[in-house]
């Protein structure tokens, strides 16, 4: 049988900057990329949706505190709710956060500088819908860029939850935390781009492990649904 | 009613800003501790109410002012 291909939705809010790497990368990997603009109330079909960085709405208040309020947003906290897998990288990380789709908040940098390097990480759960190509304990190289990466977990945050943990902290992250998922395990969060290394060309193709492993999820649920 | 929304780094995140802040103020000469960097909103209510204004201006600062797992809030009325 012929194996479909994966419809994954990308949203663009205003601000937004690594949309187009974020759907030219999943197309790169075999999936139907699918722009969503932020005004839009209702998903198209999707398998999955991922929320790309940037500065959405100017980073103002908080980094993704105004994002949390786009039509987009809340049909993405549908989509979640009734299981669908979202994956958020840098700004979108910090918007599911804001949304209350994921524990935690990100900050500044501990150094109040912007980082902007190829950052190891150690994967620590290969078990998610996003990590499935990786092996646990493995490390892989994703870069980083940002100001407000550093993760703050609340108090009561399982520790099962974290799924990347950086080698060499860049931006003083509690206890090394670089990516997270949700208790049930179809939301994850991560501060590095996974979009921005997906050709050796970029100096690393780590990150098509894990949109590559997104792909397959999302495939899965493609064929389930048939 | 004006209402003025003052938002803090909570006691126990750190807050890198603060301690730059510190550390200038260091260099003028000024031995300060403590610098804490937070952020100020200034709102207008409508009515007249102020405990009205007050229970409004909470859920504001519980719905988006403030984030409850890393800052603190307090909330001026002025009439």
């Amino acid at each position: 049988m012929a194996s479909p291909q994966p419809r994954i939705g990308v949203v663009t809010y205003p601000g937004s900057q690594d949309d187009r790497d974020a759907l030219w990368a999943l197309a790169a990997l075999d999936a139907e990329a699918v722009p969503v603009w932020h005004e839009e109330a209702e998903l198209p079909a999707l398998d999955a949706v991922v929320l790309p960085g940037g500065f959405s709405y100017g980073d103002y208040l908080r980094c993704g505190a105004i994002a949390r309020f786009s039509p987009a947003t809340a049909a993405v906290r549908a989509f979640a709710g009734d299981g669908g897998l979202v994956l958020g990288i840098c700004n979108g990380f910090q918007i599911l956060c804001e949304a209350g789709l994921l524990p935690g908040a990100l900050l500044r940098n501990e150094s109040l500088r912007f980082v902007c390097r190829d950052v190891p990480l150690r994967v620590e759960r290969a078990d998610t819908p996003f990590t499935s190509r990786c092996e646990s304990g493995s490390t892989i190289v994703i870069p980083v860029k940002h100001g407000d990466g550093r993760y703050v977990p609340p108090r009561d945050l399982d520790p099962a939850q974290v799924v990347f943990r950086y080698r060499d902290n860049p931006n003083g992250s509690v206890d090394d935390i670089a990516g997270v998922c949700n208790a049930e395990g179809n939301v994850l969060g991560l501060m590095p781009h996974p979009e921005h290394a997906v050709d050796p060309l970029l100096g690393s193709a780590d990150g098509a492990l894990v949109l590559a492993s997104l792909v397959d999820a999302a495939r899965d649920r493609a064929l389930a649904a048939v | 009613m004006k209402a003025t929304v003052v938002v803090r780094p909570k006691r126990g995140i750190l807050d890198p800003q603060g301690e730059a802040v510190e550390r200038a103020l260091g260099h003028l000469g000024f031995a300060v501790r403590g610098a804490r960097v937070g952020k100020v909103v200034d709102l207008e209510v409508p009515g007249d109410d102020e405990a009205a204004a007050r229970e409004q201006v909470e859920r504001m600062c519980a719905q988006l002012l403030a984030n409850p797992l890393i800052e603190s809030y307090e909330i001026e009325l002025h009439g």
